[in-house]
């Protein structure tokens, strides 16, 4: 195991580290301006608009013009983070990422909140299973998805240092902070979380903590275990994939999105093309949400640690 | 210097007619309706320097309507950003010049449009930019009528008037006509002055080819405080060229060499 890997996990949704993280950042970093669109206390840029309102710009229920004038603004010069729930980020003002923000390779850094089935009883019609599918496809943009609260604050800073279009998936749940500052997030790295020669389980988001427990308790079945947090879902890592691939001969992926089109689309693109070995997919799958506690959803939805154990023996059987 | 606008003008639409030739494709009417107001805007309204594109002070001109990126192209050739020849090559596989402008690939271009409805909104961005800095620059953006029927062009009315950005002027190429027909049959606009009123604009409506009506309108827009203006500019689609006037099929459809040496007589008698 890492060591920076805590034993003391207190639990803080990513949602609230951005909030934490851009006020940080404003002050470093007089150019950022920062934008929502009537969300501001959920995805916690309201901290930012205490300390900075002449910084801060609620563009009102119109998602479209918040990435209109994120767009505008990062060519005449500003940073701006805009923000707001992940389903109407991607999904209503998609084409305007696209062709405002994406093929101009504008430098606008798209934090949208409340992703994945966790929105809980909100419902589907909140519950963001597709948005990485759809900014994974868009050329010239990173899609980062950090998996706590340390490596959310190492994630916004990242974005705010690399020059061009960023997504970062956000959550609503609080999530266990699995990583101590010593951590180190780095833009298109993998990080190995803990060895093991039988299988490799990549993961990112709130399903990093899953694998990890999924590991724990194969372990204690003699099955060792690879654990690889993906943050950087787009630039993806290969070279770790293809590495912890040929060192166990299986692997499984774990997320909290669509099968279609997230990480374990991009990690089967990898592997069919350079290392194929057996593969197994946890994630949502090809299914719409539902309004409930998240806890009880992810286990509805099949996104936890026994899911996951579930899958390597799968997997282990096809080597 | 009127009489000086008034020969660019027709300048750029003969330029417009030359470079479609090739092209085989690309929107005339569209571009011919909106000469006018480029030649004003570039020959006189707008503080530019051709040899520094991207200096930071400079006002912002957004095509909102892309598609009239020949109009757009033939005032930056025209104004000295790149060579009158590669207007030639308009379209073609490999050349910077795009069906729609984009802003990394041609200099002058100061934002990616073609999608209606995302330069207005975009164009306001650079505003509030300009707000948040104290600068004195100034956003331009050309919009056409049937684009008024997008959403996102009142969303980002309604926010251009809230965060009250009067360094934005938007000018609407009231030409009455889109691809399926006239505006009217295909989406009601009217009454678009009473629209943009409501959402808090400052109005101005003159002949869109009429150049001193146009100098005086960007003139009001600039001494106007606390409303972004804009300035419905009423125009005919394919001006300039008879056989072109007011035709919808001229939308967006290039003229073969015959037609373009017809088109490029009359506009040289006129000259």
């Amino acid at each position: 195991m890492a060591d920076y890997i805590l034993t003391d996990q207190k639990k803080v949704a990513t949602r609230d580290a951005y909030g934490k993280a851009l006020v940080e950042l404003g002050k470093e970093k007089p150019a950022i301006v920062v934008l929502d669109a009537d969300l501001s206390q959920s995805t916690k840029t309201v901290n930012f608009a205490k300390a900075y309102p002449e910084r801060f710009f609620n563009m009102g229920i119109a998602e479209q013009n918040l990435m209109g004038f994120a767009a505008g603004l990062a060519a005449a010069g500003k940073l701006p983070f805009a923000s707001t729930f992940a389903v109407f980020a991607t999904g209503r003002a998609f084409e305007q990422i696209r062709n405002s923000i994406a093929y101009p390779k504008l430098n606008v850094k798209i934090a949208a909140t409340h992703a994945g089935l966790t929105v809980g009883e909100d419902g589907a019609s909140h519950q963001a299973i597709e948005d990485l599918a759809l900014m994974r496809a868009l050329p010239n943009m990173t899609v980062l998805v950090p998996a706590d609260a340390e490596e959310t604050r190492q994630v916004v800073r990242a974005a705010a240092a690399h020059s061009g279009p960023v997504y970062i998936r956000l959550g609503r749940l609080a999530v266990p902070t699995l990583f101590s500052t010593e951590y180190t997030f780095t833009l298109g790295k993998a990080n190995i979380l803990r060895e093991g020669t039988d299988v490799a389980i990549i993961a990112n988001g709130l399903m990093v903590s899953e694998a990890l427990k999924a590991a724990a308790e194969l372990s204690s079945q003699q099955v060792g275990c690879t654990v690889v947090n993906c943050a950087s879902l787009k630039p993806l890592d290969e070279e770790t994939i293809i590495s912890v691939a040929k060192t166990t001969g299986a692997v499984v992926t774990a997320e909290e999105h669509n099968i279609i089109g997230g990480l374990g689309s991009a990690v089967a693109e990898v592997l069919a093309e350079k290392y194929p070995v057996p593969l197994r997919r946890v994630g949502i799958k090809d299914t719409f949400g539902e309004s409930g506690r998240p806890e009880e959803l992810l286990i509805k939805y099949g996104l936890t640690a026994q899911d996951i154990v579930n899958a390597v023996q799968e997997v282990l059987k096809l080597k | 210097m009127l009489t000086a606008i008034r020969q660019m003008a027709n300048q750029i639409r003969q330029d417009i007619i030359e470079m479609l030739v090739p092209a085989k494709s690309g929107h005339p009417g569209g571009s011919l309706s909106a000469a006018d107001i480029l030649a004003v805007l570039y020959f006189s309204v707008l503080k530019i320097d051709p040899q520094n594109p991207q200096w930071p002070d400079r006002d912002r001109f957004v095509l909102s309507k892309g598609h009239a990126a020949p109009v757009l192209y033939a005032t930056l050739a025209e104004k000295g950003y790149f060579p009158r020849e590669e207007l030639l090559k308009l379209r073609q596989t490999g050349h910077f010049l795009q069906g729609h402008p984009d802003m990394q690939k041609v200099p002058g271009v100061d934002m990616s449009t073609g999608s209606l409805g995302q330069g207005i909104s975009a164009a306001a961005g650079m505003a509030l930019a300009g707000k948040i800095d104290k600068k004195s620059y100034r956003v331009y953006a050309l919009l056409g009528d049937g684009e008024l029927a997008e959403g996102l062009v009142w969303e980002a009315a309604m926010a251009a008037a809230h965060y009250r950005l009067d360094n934005l002027v938007a000018i609407l190429d009231y030409n009455g006509l889109q691809i399926d027909g006239k505006n009217e049959e295909v989406m009601t606009i009217a009454p678009v002055a009473a629209k943009w009123q409501a959402f808090g604009w400052n109005v101005i409506e003159v002949d869109g080819h009429n150049v001193e009506q146009l100098l005086q309108a960007f003139e009001a827009a600039a001494n106007h405080q606390g409303r972004p203006t804009i300035i419905i500019a009423k125009t005919v689609k394919g001006k300039g060229v008879s056989f072109m006037e007011n035709q919808v099929g001229w939308h967006g459809s290039a003229p073969n060499a015959e037609q373009a040496e017809a088109a490029l007589k009359e506009l040289r008698e006129e000259q």
